[in-house]
């Protein structure tokens, strides 16, 4: 194993890209190592690109770590060059993210002084080389012109860009390739290329504006469903459909009213989009006022997912008699909220509140970590759980012993049929210090059942002796 | 089951016999719409009423595999008061997208009379979607449910070492349309066969009172019982 990268401390001990991991350790006993995850540095790459795009809007990744920005006619926004450039390093030192930046007039020349320009050079994070700094004065290296390539310029003798740059061309393209002209053209400015700014698909929009104003909700819906079929047409043509639909309405007097809905799949059905926005309006604490009217509407797409044409021959006799639930769900939750539409979820754990817990159907599934039931085997575990655990005085025959009876909620129950204990153990592992402090209690569960036949799940928590003195117990559930 | 028995596109009420029988009345809906959703594949609405007492008890996800029933076959919806689980419910029963929907509502409903139930019981004909109204121990309403049932836990067989065993529910049918009323039963629920057994430890009754049994042929394990409530 090799190293592929290393922070500013581990280069300030000597350590090198390309050492054999072992080496380094054998040096820097302490050294801390995580695997090389490309994809993840591409990601991370992409998403600062993003980000700086609230500086330029001619931002290109230079991978694998560099990012280009044309901040042609940007930096006056942020204050000069200087000022903008402190604005950028702190936003990304607050990342935790060293920076070298440099500016210049082409991006190979910016390049190059960024990566050759020299941090050795008491160059501190956040200082900036002054952009009348001599590309000419880096070492050959910087010509980024591959290895082979610059180990003959270094063998012909060029040991900085002024040693080439004060040849003619012809010859050094006879010799080292046009490329290399090429590139020493582009570092010199020579050559402009240009940046390929990254670019957002444009967002999908549809507005409409009346010469009188409309304040009729029907006539509202009218417009809203042609906008909807607009930006279906847009969707269809990337093949996409919206996650979530917003509208505004515009009032004459400048007022905006907002309408949102989400859907809980990417849809472009302007029926389905209509219906929700239909029932998004009846469920509005403050029904719609259009005072005066409207004077436009505008609809925006602002989450779209890729949805792909479906043949509508074969399956339209299936659509019909089998409706997918999600429409009416989606319904649902626009009326009462997405917290109110749930599905069954869980983790993978034996803390029984872990267990089974309950999402918002919009939240992506967690399959079921619970093996299959026994067979033959009663229920173990309840169909109802309390959140919290109710507290039930109970009588056992001795403290650490199975219930015999029960009172909960005023009412006594005589204990017919018990099973247990199933003892659960606390969480120490999520606990700071592990075992070493005080882990919280263990629980000992009993499926008991009273003489009418209802069933119980109780709990003592604390072990008797070991952990408590006087364990207090619980009803955790109720079972079938 | 709900083939021969209960009509499958109809509107069921379900009661708590008794306080502290919600969990039985609850358990015995959600099979009924688990026997359902397993003969169709469409999944099953659970309308609750989040209020009082239920509260502070959820669904629990473990518990309903335990029974045999596909907790990912279920879309739950928490709601706040009667108002919204009725309209949510006959929402969903005429959707059409699931086939069952369980109507799960706390104390008294004033809103749920006949005019409600009737709705409720054209839209389920009309979808093919079985209804059912799971309501605690509270007075009936005037209902155009199809039938209803006042449900009790029963004495469980008991398994090794007097352990409970599997769930079992003592029913009585206390109205029908079109039918005669009063009937009990004494089912177990089989997860792994998935259907009732009528306990063999009681005598089954001679006329069933349905188009159909209600409960399969008495199989699998035999058991004691100490008591029979609904004997």
């Amino acid at each position: 194993m090799r190293i592929a990268a290393l922070d500013r401390r581990a280069e300030r001990l000597g350590l090198e890209p390309g050492m054999m991991l072992a080496d380094a350790r054998g040096r820097v006993p302490g050294l801390a190592a995580i695997p090389h995850d490309p994809a993840a540095d591409a990601a991370l790459l992409d998403r600062l690109a993003r980000l700086c795009g609230d500086y330029s809007p001619g931002v290109q990744t230079d991978p694998p770590d560099g990012l280009m920005l044309d901040i042609t006619g940007c930096a006056h926004l942020w204050g000069g060059e200087a000022a903008m450039h402190i604005a950028l390093s702190r936003r990304i030192g607050a990342l935790g993210l060293t920076l070298r930046a440099a500016l210049a007039g082409t991006p190979d020349a910016a390049r190059a002084l960024a990566r050759f320009g020299g941090p050795d050079k008491a160059m501190p994070d956040h200082t900036m080389p002054d952009r009348t700094m001599d590309v000419r004065a880096l070492p050959i290296e910087a010509l980024a012109a591959g290895e082979e390539k610059v180990g003959a310029l270094r063998r012909a003798g060029f040991r900085t860009i002024a040693d080439l740059a004060a040849l003619p061309s012809a010859p050094v393209a006879a010799r080292f390739g046009a490329e290399t002209v090429r590139l020493l053209d582009r570092l010199l400015g020579r050559e402009d290329p240009h940046i390929v700014p990254l670019s957002s698909p444009a967002p999908i929009r549809a507005a409409m504006r009346f010469a009188e104003p409309i304040a009729r909700t029907d006539s509202i819906l009218d417009v809203i469903e042609a906008l909807v079929e607009q930006a279906a047409t847009q969707l269809a043509g990337r093949g996409e459909g919206g996650r979530a639909f917003a509208v505004q309405l515009h009032r004459s007097d400048g007022h905006i009213a907002r309408l949102s809905i989400a859907t809980g799949a990417p849809t472009r059905d302007p029926a389905l989009v209509l219906r929700l926005l239909r029932e998004r309006i009846d469920s509005l604490a403050d029904p719609l006022d259009p005072g005066f009217g409207y004077d436009s509407i505008t609809l925006a797409v602002p989450r779209t997912e890729p949805l792909f044409e479906r043949q509508p021959e074969l399956e339209a006799h299936r659509e019909r008699t089998r409706p997918d639930i999600g429409a009416l769900l989606d319904r649902l939750a626009v009326r009462y909220g997405a917290a109110s539409v749930l599905r069954f979820t869980g983790e993978d754990s034996h803390q029984p509140e872990w267990a089974g817990t309950l999402a918002p159907t919009d939240r992506p599934p967690s399959p079921s970590a619970r093996p299959a039931p026994e067979p033959g085997e009663p229920p173990l575990r309840p169909l109802l759980l309390f959140d919290p655990p109710q507290p039930v005085e109970v009588l056992a025959a001795v403290p650490d012993g199975p219930p015999r009876r029960f009172r909960w909620r005023g009412a006594a129950h005589h204990i017919v049929r018990q099973e247990g204990p199933e003892r659960i153990a606390p969480p120490w592992w999520r606990r700071k210090g592990g075992h070493d402090i005080n882990p919280g209690l263990s629980r000992d569960y009993y499926r008991v059942e009273d003489e009418e036949g209802r069933r119980f799940w109780l709990f003592r928590h604390g072990l008797y002796g070991r952990e408590t003195g006087a364990p207090i117990w619980y009803v955790h559930g109720l079972f079938a | 089951m709900l083939g021969s028995g209960l009509r499958s596109d109809g509107l069921h009420e379900i009661h708590a016999a008794g306080n502290g029988d919600s969990p039985a009345a609850l358990a015995f809906a959600l099979l009924i719409a688990h026997l359902r959703h397993r003969a169709d594949g469409r999944p099953i609405v659970w309308a609750r009423e989040r209020r009082g007492t239920a509260s502070r008890m959820r669904p629990y996800g473990p518990g309903l595999a335990d029974l045999g029933i596909d907790p990912a076959a279920i879309a739950l919806l928490h709601l706040p008061d009667g108002r919204a689980v009725l309209r949510a419910g006959l929402d969903a029963v005429r959707d059409g997208s699931a086939s069952a929907v369980l109507i799960d509502v706390q104390g008294r409903q004033p809103l749920l009379d006949l005019t409600a139930t009737r709705r409720l019981t054209l839209a389920a004909a009309e979808t093919d979607t079985t209804a059912l109204i799971v309501r605690d121990h509270a007075a009936p309403n005037p209902s155009a449910a199809h039938t209803r049932w006042h449900v009790a836990a029963a004495p469980s067989a008991a398994l090794e070492a007097d352990a409970p065993g599997a769930p079992a529910f003592a029913l009585t049918l206390t109205r029908q349309r079109g039918g005669r009323e009063g009937a009990r039963f004494l089912l177990e629920w089989n997860r792994d066969t998935g259907c009732f057994i009528d306990r063999p430890d009681r005598p089954r009754p001679a006329t069933l009172p349905l188009s159909g049994a209600v409960a399969a042929p008495a199989t699998g394990r035999t058991g004691t019982t100490r008591r029979d409530r609904a004997a």
